[in-house]
């Protein structure tokens, strides 16, 4: 019998290498590099909820406090010295505008004290510089290359940009949850962002980087699954 | 394109008419003291030409018309309702022609308008009447729209939605300014419904722009006419007494009879597949039959039965909601042609244009309420001066008793009356967009219009001006989305639409209908045959095979909306199962089940099997009292059961299920899971539950409610379509996202991120008002937990009771995919992750890791 109301337990990354490199994919579906004491995020999307506004659909403008809750839980939780944002962090050129007073001190205050890259990404082609951190269009740490989009061919690389998410069906049920996704060369996160939805891992756009065996890291409420994408489902 | 009728004009003497023939123009036999005083000569003649006579009531609608009384008909089916309502304006037209739009009638169904114009023509064509009269819907292309807005036609046949879109247009004023007459149709249909709340507000605007229209409402038989009274009230209220009343002569009383059981009767289930011999049997011996079912599943389940036994190739057809419309609207016409000895239908034959005469309708399945089972039976009425003849089929015991509870309300006369819900604040959202949209307004003004409107008679000022905020900026506490408002106050406080785009957002999105996302099945090189669920779809892989349409098909591909299928097939298929499809039980129906359980003299006149069991009952434990709530707990297979006699309907049983096993659970019972039908709740724990009554004290509906409602997918789904309806955010059309020109916006993202932030804002207060009365049904709970409360009998039993056997042999065979059930497992999709992944994943670290 589920209930919601029982205590949440800890949470329990899940190992993932890459160009052997041991890496822990975090349920909140953030990726840490404990050797580096780095943590990498993709795609928060800040201020989609408010693009959505200049547009006539209202919706509820609370998107950028609540990715900025969750990122806040996970600096608490495991205190990385470098964060990385994989691009797409801001929704569009100009969401940096629409930040509310409140947000933005949220942002500095995580930014602060710590190396923060900002990667450059389609959504945010020039990321906002007034929030410190510091720019880049890829990001070379140890063996790996951290850059928005993963580009075909490329090897120890780690992206975002493609928001995967897996589909598997278990006992006659459908369940979707966001994943990383990885072969061992590349391994691609999940959007982090609060109003970012996703693309199935099997799709041709995401499954066209591997070379048919990859391993989808499911999220779920405190846990990630490693499941093969051939257990897993396109629709 | 009138069958003629066989009797001929010509004797003076009034004949009975027998039919084919559209039963629009159906006219009774009258007595001659009724020979219309107020039918003009022109139209006299012209009835008098074919040997009909109108009816009375058709002549009371012309009276109340020149006094300018608004009316409400209520008549039962085949009464002419339809003629009854338009001929006033024929007449006042023949005699004074005129420009200008003077009638417009709206109905629920864009085909019944159609056949409603095509039926007009008849009488305007052959009278020479200086009439136009044309239809708007959907479908209606973009130039004829622009005409009918410049230059309107006399008689315009309209739906709710193309009204709210006409209203929304600057001119609509002009457009309506000499309008006479509003017709609305299916009134009962529409009462109630979100439907029925956006025409409300949309009459509330008529009645301001067209002060002089008449308000008429056509109505099939129901229990509180004073819900559609006040509906149509200019004022919305039925104590305004501004709305005549007339009511059409019934027919005579309907035979209706229960199929009585050949074999034993099943013990549970729903599908009635065991009736379906005798069922053939009715069919290849009576004339034609239209045969009517809860669910769409049941309808393909049935449908396939018969044929299989139809060795006498009887033209049976099959007619749901799913089934593409080509597909319907020639079953429609088989049937009309009188080419159809039979039709297996869902609720999609409910509403609609009468039929050739149809010598039997049969119910399989429970009829759930007494209200739609007697618009059922009407449907064979159209020979209006004989009984219609009706069997009803159960599908297990207890819709027995339901079956003979609603034989004996009808042969009483008292039907279902649930009083209609407020009217939902998302759909009074749409319409001050729409408002806005037509040109600025003052928001005192508005509001006083709004509260005429009969859903929204008590709306209080702060729930309006919340729909306002919201309409303007979004309405959020945090108020950053001053700079995007969709509406702006001027500097006489008048609101502005802010800029044209709100207003193609308004017309791309009005309608309350909000569809779960629907995927085309189409035969491989052939025709769509209709269309499915998206999620029913999920997870096929080619060589499933499910039951569509009447047919075995074989799933081979899905490419953007559309399943590809071929004929054929093997292996168990699956049935698509719709949202919602199945109604759930009447607390009319249920009060009076419980009264006959309680009733042993009553007993009598059910089947022995059932009687006997009701007997072994008394024997064994005890019979729910009708006023009270029998709870029974017995071990069994190493569990302990608890069943509860509630009958208050599956969604209510639903959510007291899992509220009561959320107790159980603290009480430290060790519930492991529980199933409900429309009669009956069972939940089975480890341990026994110690004090059963105690577990039903009225305070369950406090905190675990709330914390589970917020949780529950149900309330996730209720807020999808409020947030559409509302405008928050685009429905899915069809085509349009595949080629990328709509974004669409996962709604439960949505939902997540605002119960978090602002758990007042006015879109959840719409979305917990929703559920309450429809998927969870606690306003239903609480009315049972507060009747029963000093009432509970607790029976512990050694072992299971003969009454509880329906339900434990449910335990198991739930439908998994689209009941509610399954939602509530949905909830559980987290758990079940981590509840099976840990083999599969061990699985794939040794197969396929790949370092």
């Amino acid at each position: 019998m589920p209930d919601p109301q029982r205590e949440p337990s800890p949470a329990c990354p899940a190992e993932i290498a890459v160009n052997g490199q041991r890496l822990l994919a975090e349920p909140e579906g953030a990726l840490h590099w404990p050797r580096e004491r780095t943590l990498v995020v993709a795609d928060l999307h800040l201020e989609k909820g408010s693009a959505f506004a200049t547009h006539g659909r209202m919706l509820p403008p609370y998107d950028t406090a609540q990715t900025l809750m969750r990122l806040q839980a996970v600096l608490d939780r495991l205190r990385p010295d470098r964060v990385i944002c994989l691009g797409d962090s801001f929704h569009d050129r100009r969401a940096a505008e629409r930040l509310s007073r409140e947000d933005g001190a949220h942002l500095r205050r995580l930014i602060q004290d710590r190396d923060w890259l900002w990667v450059a990404g389609n959504h945010d082609p020039a990321p906002p510089v007034g929030w410190g951190g510091q720019v880049v269009a890829e990001a070379v740490i140890g063996t790996l290359v951290f850059r928005h989009q993963a580009r075909p061919g490329a090897a120890a690389e780690v992206s975002g940009h493609y928001h995967p998410m897996a589909v598997v069906h278990v006992r006659g049920r459908r369940i979707a949850a966001r994943c990383f996704v990885g072969d061992g060369r590349r391994l691609i996160l999940p959007a982090f962002g609060s109003y970012t939805g996703g693309l199935n891992v099997l799709d041709r756009e995401i499954a066209s980087l591997f070379h048919g065996h990859a391993t989808a890291h499911v999220l779920s409420r405190s846990r990630v699954h490693a499941l093969p994408t051939s257990r897993l489902s396109g629709r | 394109m009138r069958p003629s009728p066989t009797a001929r004009a010509g004797t003076g003497a009034p004949r009975t008419i027998v039919w084919p023939g559209p039963a629009f123009l159906l006219y009774s036999r009258v007595m001659a003291e009724d020979e219309p005083a107020t039918l003009p000569p022109l139209f006299a003649g012209w009835f008098a030409s074919r040997g009909w006579r109108p009816h009375a009531h058709q002549q009371a609608m012309l009276a109340a018309a020149a006094t300018g009384d608004h009316t409400l008909l209520v008549a039962p089916t085949g009464g002419g309702k339809t003629l009854a309502g338009f001929l006033p304006s024929l007449v006042e037209l023949a005699e004074r022609p005129r420009d200008g739009l003077h009638t417009l009638y709206i109905s629920p169904l864009k085909a019944l308008s159609v056949d409603i114009h095509r039926n007009l023509e008849t009488p305007i064509a052959e009278l020479r009447l200086p009439i136009r009269a044309e239809t708007r819907t959907g479908d209606t292309p973009q130039p004829k729209r622009e005409r009918q807005r410049r230059r309107p036609p006399h008689l315009l046949m309209t739906t709710p939605e193309s009204l709210a879109l006409l209203l929304s247009y600057p001119d609509a004023a002009a457009i309506f300014a000499g309008l006479r007459t509003v017709i609305v149709d299916e009134l009962h249909a529409l009462v109630g419904t979100k439907r029925g709340d956006l025409l409300a507000l949309g009459m509330a605007r008529l009645s301001g722009l067209a002060p002089a229209a008449r308000r008429v409402g056509l109505s099939a038989t129901v229990a509180q006419p004073g819900a559609l009274l006040a509906w149509l009230s200019p004022q919305g209220t039925a104590g305004a007494c501004d709305v005549r009343m007339i009511r059409g002569r019934p027919g005579p009383q309907p035979e209706v009879a229960i199929l009585e059981p050949e074999a034993d009767l099943p013990w549970s289930g729903h599908m009635a597949l065991y009736a379906c011999q005798a069922l053939y049997r009715r069919i290849r011996d009576g004339g034609t039959t239209l045969v009517f079912v809860n669910t769409r599943a049941q309808a393909e389940l049935v449908f396939q039965a018969l044929w299989r036994l139809n060795d006498d190739n009887l033209p049976i057809a099959l007619h749901h909601g799913s089934l593409a419309r080509e597909q319907r609207r020639k079953v429609e016409a088989a049937m009309a042609a009188g080419r159809l000895r039979a039709v297996v239908a869902t609720s999609s034959l409910d509403l609609g244009i009468d039929w050739a005469a149809i010598d039997l309708v049969i119910q399989v399945g429970a009829p759930k309420g007494v209200t739609r089972l007697l618009q059922r039976i009407g449907r064979a009425n159209h020979r209006f001066d004989t009984p219609s003849r009706a069997l009803l089929v159960p599908a297990n015991r207890f819709e027995v008793l339901e079956c003979r509870a609603a034989l004996e309300a009808l042969a009483e006369m008292t039907l279902d009356g649930e009083p209609p819900p407020p009217g939902g604040l998302d759909v009074l959202a749409q319409h001050i967009l729409g408002v806005a949209c037509a040109g600025p307004f003052d928001a005192d003004a508005l509001f006083a219009e709004i509260r005429r409107a009969a859903p929204y008679g008590t709306l209080s000022r702060i729930d309006f001006d919340d729909v306002l905020g919201f309409v303007a900026t979004g309405g959020y506490a945090l108020g950053s989305y001053e700079r995007f408002r969709r509406l702006k106050q001027d500097g006489d406080g008048l609101w502005h639409l802010a800029s044209p785009a709100a207003a193609r957002q308004y017309r791309m999105n009005v309608g309350t209908i909000v569809a779960t996302p629907l995927v085309k099945v189409k035969l491989r090189n052939g025709r769509v045959l209709g269309e499915v669920e998206e999620d029913f779809v999920r997870g096929m892989v080619p060589g499933d095979t499910f039951l569509f349409a009447g047919e075995l098909l074989r799933f081979e591909a899905i490419r953007d909306l559309t399943v590809e299928v071929s004929r054929g097939g093997t292996g168990e298929p699956a049935i698509p199962a719709y949202a919602g499809g199945r109604l759930p039980l009447s607390t009319h129906l249920a009060g009076r089940v419980r009264d006959m359980l309680a009733s042993p003299e009553r007993w009598r006149h059910l089947p022995a099997p059932v009687a006997e069991w009701l007997r072994l009952q008394r024997w064994r434990s005890v019979l729910p009292r009708h006023d009270g709530l029998l709870i029974e707990t017995f071990p069994r297979g190493g569990k302990w059961f608890l069943v509860a006699y509630c009958f208050e309907g599956r969604n209510a049983h639903q959510t007291l299920g899992m509220l009561l096993t959320r107790r159980m659970e603290r009480a430290g019972r060790r519930p492991l899971g529980f199933v409900a039908t429309d009669y009956v709740l069972a939940a089975w724990s480890l341990r026994e539950p110690d004090d059963p009554a105690a577990l039903f004290d009225e305070d369950m509906l406090g905190d675990d409610l709330e914390a589970w409602m917020d949780e529950s997918s149900l309330l996730k789904r209720t807020f999808r379509s409020v947030a559409v309806i509302a405008g928050l955010i685009e429905r899915r059309l069809p085509g349009l996202e595949k080629t990328g020109k709509q974004v669409t916006f996962n709604a439960d993202l949505i939902y997540d991120v605002l119960r978090r932030h602002e758990p007042g804002h006015v879109l959840l207060r719409a979305t917990r008002l929703d559920a309450a009365r429809g998927l969870t049904d606690v306003g239903r709970l609480a009315g049972m937990l507060a009747r029963v409360r000093g009432r509970i009998t607790h029976r512990r039993l050694e072992r299971i009771s003969p009454l509880a056997v329906p339900i434990l042999l449910e335990v198991g065979r739930e439908h998994v995919y689209g009941s509610a059930l399954d939602d509530l497992l949905k909830e559980a999709a987290e758990d079940l992750v981590a509840e099976a992944m840990p083999e599969l994943a061990t699985a794939a670290a040794q197969t396929s890791l790949p370092l």
